[in-house]
């Protein structure tokens, strides 16, 4: 077994008992990346240097006891909407080619005191607009399983980064999906906490009220222990919660008895892939198995989300993504005539046409006249969701159903019909209008091998409910990677330094 | 011009807030920093920065919103607007626009015609902008974002006034509630208090208004005098001349004193208000309202009566002292430093302003510490000095905020008490002036006032001029 | 298609969205946001009267700073990014005539 196998507790543990160094983890991570990345293209940026000189350091504190977290010396990869100092931050955008904070997010700080090793940034659909990410501007990013197919959306690069063991875990966002969909097409193991758990200082907003940052991993035992790592009450964030409940690790209990699960019927009607209705219903069976009570319900309001959540995300883009004008940071066109043309132009060669897409549905909708008739009214079905959401969960501690209709589709056959491609969100969108924590494990390949994903989604800070549950349902399957996640052939962890001398 | 017309105006004042730091971040709000020093991300629009409000400015919308009478909205909540300017980082500036802090509120003006009220419609919470420079070297301009992030707060006013008299009286006591409340020191040159005027003009007796304009870029009580008569006079030449006013933004150039238009067909004003996500709203509990209310200070109307109340000041004297809040200040201080009220008013009266006036200058910058001049005022009352020499010390106070005991002391210009001295002097100015002796046996009193003043200036006006006085009388009549 | 873009919308939201689209763009333009707005008018099926519009899902207020001043000089970060730049000012095109 190759020391890129381990999760990233496993290696954390390693590294603490003084059997592997984090500096030969991160070596064995670059070593894997140099194989894949001409291959899957999982990542914007690779600080190869920055990385081993960051493992060395943390390796001394270890060994000197200041370091002791159970992610100490575990190498990450970070979603590259997130901001790293000195380290690029382009959103995989034209128009943040060049960027580079000047401050770090905060969530990657809390993961940088836990004594984390960042490789480098992943590739993600523009500014986290789409569900394939074939919108970057640094080209589309494969899925390890086939890479005749996407990944998913928006946090690709971060997901096929996890499965094919060019990082032991990754940080991505999660706006309508974007975390837990490519979870599901890439077979790992990603969570979307509450709004508010994590901050967004240092997150460059897609739409602000539904954006969260989470984990994303090989098991739930990862995540619980990244989530944690992670969730801060931070004055930065006004919208941060102050939560004392962020222990989440405590909830790895293989223990459903009593457990009340819903199964929404409206997630389960016409669009949805046979195999996955069918792998999803049976790791329903699994948990039922082991003592949780299971019940089928009707959630209600199910096809309202998707246009609510475009009217809502959109005009929050539009907002958002105003600051990207060539006067401050990124792109500025090369010619231009006066202020507004140099606004135009910088803009729009700068953003791809999915974002343009959105920035446009987004000032449409906000625009003198439009406002009530589209804003005021997404916003009040998002409450009339809330409450649909607050009924369930007077009777179900979770919610269990799948995170994406389909499987990953083939490169290519999504972008040419966006409404469609925005269909495939039904699942997950509602999660986010809702702010609930939701959490996508992997229940299964259907037949072209290709990874199912199992969404759980809990009440409002009730995290623990759905970490319970998919452990307990992980326990029943063993982790599956990809075959090209082997690719560096099988070799022994103390090998690693060798493996090393090859990244170089 | 045949038709009678009148002119309805409103205003948009926007009122810098003296708080420390910025609305949404840490950064400084001091005046002079080079160019993008009190900048941080949050101020400058990077990607990923986040606003966190300032409580102050809360506290201090609420004091003006209670302080103008007007309802306060207890659950209040920031509004982005959107639109594309360099001098705003994030092309969209935080401001409030549904749920204002506060509404439908009132002040009283007083011009020649009487007293009036004119009606706040709402006043509500936003950020400042950063500054353009243009740059003559490159032909381009240049952003400083110092600016950028201060607190204002936008009082509108209800379309009330009729003439630049009343415009100029609500903003003087807009100003004077604003500097009594210490909320912002509303300095129209520095750009602290800034009006935009909303202008129309209607034939006199009319129901109906007329299309109106906004004029900006006022920097003076004058520019907005001549502004209103400008833009008054342009408007009715228009409907005179069967044109038509165009509801539209123009910018006054009080050199040339006329304005311009600022459309372009870049500026579509469709700001596109939604609330901002990245805030979450204020919620004003009664409590708080009534610690606000509370902590509320002493107002000019209070202050002008307890000034004649309690320290038997004339109205004419408490109407100046309390038309500045600095200048009550000054005065308030000085008197519980001194214990003397009157002569506390008479030196702020005479000769402070008219030091103001000869270096053109407001009472605001006066910047002597009350101390100095209540112990100028002890060295009178002691007889350490004359009050000639006592102008001279104030006028040093004044300039450079001596301490009038060592100033007296290193000048040597105590009272010269010391008899056999001014004996000396007096006979000796005797001997040279017989004439005088002469005139005074012969009945001219007059002859004295020579000798005395003769004496004070041999002691180089160090002698009590009482001493003096009854010295030469003696020995004249000798 | 129930809702018809017109050339002068479009044109008119690239002004407010600063985006200057190709012609080929703007047939994209309408097509996709007369489709989505198609789409989007399903929410009429609901009947939302009296329902208060959600902008924050949680009743989180207050959120304050005190008014101390934290931050100090830290221009050469902040302008480090810039296009163009001059005495430690961002550069722009003229914005005064």
């Amino acid at each position: 077994m190759s020391l890129l196998d381990l999760t990233a507790v496993e290696l954390g543990r390693k590294i603490k008992a003084g059997e592997v160094s984090a500096v030969e983890a991160t070596r064995e991570s670059l070593a894997q990346i140099k194989a894949l990345e001409s291959t899957l293209n999982c990542y914007v940026t690779i600080d190869e240097d920055g990385a081993l000189k960051r493992a060395e350091e943390v390796q001394k504190k270890i060994e000197a006891g200041k370091l002791s977290g159970p992610l100490a010396g575990v190498p990450v990869a970070i979603k590259d909407n997130m901001c790293t100092e000195g380290m690029l931050t382009t959103c995989s955008s034209k128009i943040l080619y060049n960027f580079r904070p000047t401050f770090t997010a905060e969530a990657v700080a809390c993961l940088e005191k836990a004594g984390a090793v960042i490789l480098g940034k992943t590739n993600m659909d523009e500014f986290a607009m789409g569900s394939t990410t074939e919108t970057s501007a640094f080209g589309e990013t494969k899925n390890p399983w086939n890479i005749g197919h996407v990944p998913g959306g928006s946090s690709g690069g971060s997901c096929a980064a996890v499965a094919a063991n060019e990082c032991f875990y990754a940080l991505g966002s999660d706006t309508g999906g974007s975390i837990r969909q490519p979870s599901s097409f890439c077979g790992v193991t990603g969570i979307k906490p509450t709004y508010g758990t994590v901050s967004r200082y240092g997150l460059i907003a897609y739409g602000s009220s539904l954006d969260q940052i989470g984990p994303i991993a090989k098991d739930v035992t990862d995540c619980a222990t990244v989530l944690e790592a992670i969730a801060s009450y931070d004055r930065k964030d006004s919208t941060s919660v102050n939560r004392d409940d962020t222990d989440f690790t405590s909830a790895l209990v293989d223990d459903v008895k009593g457990m009340r699960i819903g199964i929404p019927r409206d997630y389960f009607g016409d669009g949805l892939n046979a195999e996955v209705k069918e792998a999803v219903l049976a790791a329903a069976k699994v948990l039922e198995s082991k003592g949780a009570v299971v019940e089928e319900f009707d959630l209600s309001l199910v096809e309202y989300a998707i246009p609510a959540y475009y009217v809502i995300a959109s005009a929050e883009a539009s907002s958002n993504l105003s600051r990207f004008d060539g006067v401050k940071y990124g792109y500025r066109t090369k010619e231009y005539d006066g202020l507004h043309n140099m606004y135009k132009k910088s803009r729009s060669e700068g953003f791809g046409p999915e974002v343009k897409r959105r920035i446009m549905l987004g000032s449409f909708v906000l625009s003198s006249g439009y406002y009530d008739a589209y804003y005021l009214k997404a916003l009040r079905t998002k409450a009339l969701i809330k409450q649909a959401f607050d009924r369930a969960f007077e009777k179900y501690d979770v919610i269990l159903g799948p995170a994406s209709p389909t499987t990953a589709p083939k490169l290519g056959e999504s972008l040419g019909d966006p409404l469609q491609m925005y269909l495939g969100d039904i699942y997950t969108i509602s999660v986010n209008l809702a702010g609930l924590p939701g959490m996508s494990v992997p229940c299964g390949l259907d037949s072209q091998g290709l990874p199912i994903g199992l969404q759980l989604i809990g009440d409002c800070f009730r995290e623990k409910n759905i970490i319970r549950a998919g452990y307990a349902f992980e326990q029943s399957r063993s982790y599956q990677a990809p075959e090209i996640a082997r690719s560096i052939g099988v070799h022994d962890p103390a090998d690693g330094a060798s493996h090393g001398k090859e990244a170089k | 011009m045949s038709r009678q017309y009148e002119i309805v105006i409103g205003l948009e004042v926007h009122v810098e807030l003296a708080t420390k730091t910025k609305i949404f971040c840490g950064c400084s709000t001091a005046f002079g920093g080079a160019p993008n020093t009190h900048t941080c991300p949050v101020c400058t629009g990077m990607p990923g920065s986040l606003p966190v409000l300032n409580k102050q400015v809360v506290e201090y919308a609420l004091a003006v919103g209670l302080a103008t009478n007007c309802s306060i909205n207890q659950f209040c909540k920031f509004d982005r607007k959107n639109y594309f300017y360099p001098d705003n980082p994030q092309n969209y500036q935080i401001s409030q626009l549904y749920l204002p802090i506060c509404h439908d509120g009132w002040v009283e003006i007083e011009t020649a015609a009487g007293k009036k009220k004119v009606r706040i419609h709402e006043i509500h919470m936003e950020e400042d902008a950063g500054k353009l420079i243009h740059d003559e070297w490159e032909d381009c301009s240049l952003v400083d974002y110092n600016r950028s992030g201060v607190p204002l707060i936008e009082i509108v006013s209800e379309p009330d006034m009729r003439s630049a008299e009343e415009v100029i009286a609500y903003l003087e006591k807009l100003r004077m509630t604003i500097q009594y409340l210490g909320a912002s020191d509303c300095k129209l040159q520095e750009g602290s208090m800034r009006a935009d005027v909303n202008l129309s003009v209607r034939e006199a007796g009319a129901a109906q208004f007329g299309t109106r304009t906004e004029m900006k870029n006022l920097n003076s009580f004058k520019a907005i005098a001549r502004a209103i008569e400008g833009e008054r006079t342009r408007q009715i030449e228009l409907l005179e001349d069967g044109k038509k006013v165009i509801q539209e933004t123009r910018r006054w150039d009080d050199n040339k004193e006329s304005s311009h238009a600022m459309r372009s067909k870049e500026d579509a004003q469709d700001y596109r208000y939604f609330p901002d996500p990245d805030l979450v709203p204020v919620m004003i509990s009664d409590e708080w309202l009534d610690r606000v209310r509370a902590a509320q200070p002493e107002l000019r109307p209070e202050k002008l009566a307890r000034y004649q109340e309690e320290y038997g000041l004339p109205l004419y004297d408490a109407d100046i002292l309390t038309g500045s809040k600095h200048l009550a200040d000054v005065f308030e201080a000085t008197v519980a430093l001194s214990g003397k009220p009157k002569e506390v008013s008479n030196w702020l009266m005479t000769d402070a302003m008219r030091l103001l006036k000869e270096t053109e200058k407001d009472p605001e910058d006066l910047n002597f510490t009350p101390a100095n001049l209540a112990k100028l005022i002890g060295l009178v009352d002691r007889n350490v000095i004359n009050r000639t020499v006592a102008r001279t010390v104030f006028e040093a106070i004044f300039r450079d905020d001596v301490d009038p005991e060592l100033y007296v002391e290193e000048h040597g210009l105590k009272v010269v008490n010391d008899e056999g001295a001014l004996k000396k002097t007096i006979e000796e100015l005797l001997l040279k002036n017989p004439q005088s002796v002469a005139d005074f046996k012969a009945g001219k009193k007059k002859a004295m006032g020579f000798i005395v003043g003769q004496t004070m200036r041999a002691m180089k006006g160090k002698a009590d001029p009482a001493v003096v006085n009854q010295l030469v009388e003696e020995l004249m009549s000798r | 298609m129930a809702n018809i873009i017109s050339d002068e919308t479009i044109e008119y939201v690239g002004i407010l969205a600063k985006l200057e689209l190709s012609d080929a763009e703007k047939e994209d333009a309408k097509r996709d946001m007369g489709r989505m707005l198609d789409y989007i008018d399903k929410l009429n099926e609901l009947d939302t009267d009296g329902v208060e519009p959600m902008s924050h899902v949680f009743p989180v207020n207050n959120v304050f700073r005190e008014d101390v001043v934290t931050n100090g000089d830290d221009r050469e970060n902040i302008i480090l990014n810039a296009p163009q730049k001059k005495d430690g000012q961002f550069m722009v095109p003229k914005t005064v005539e």
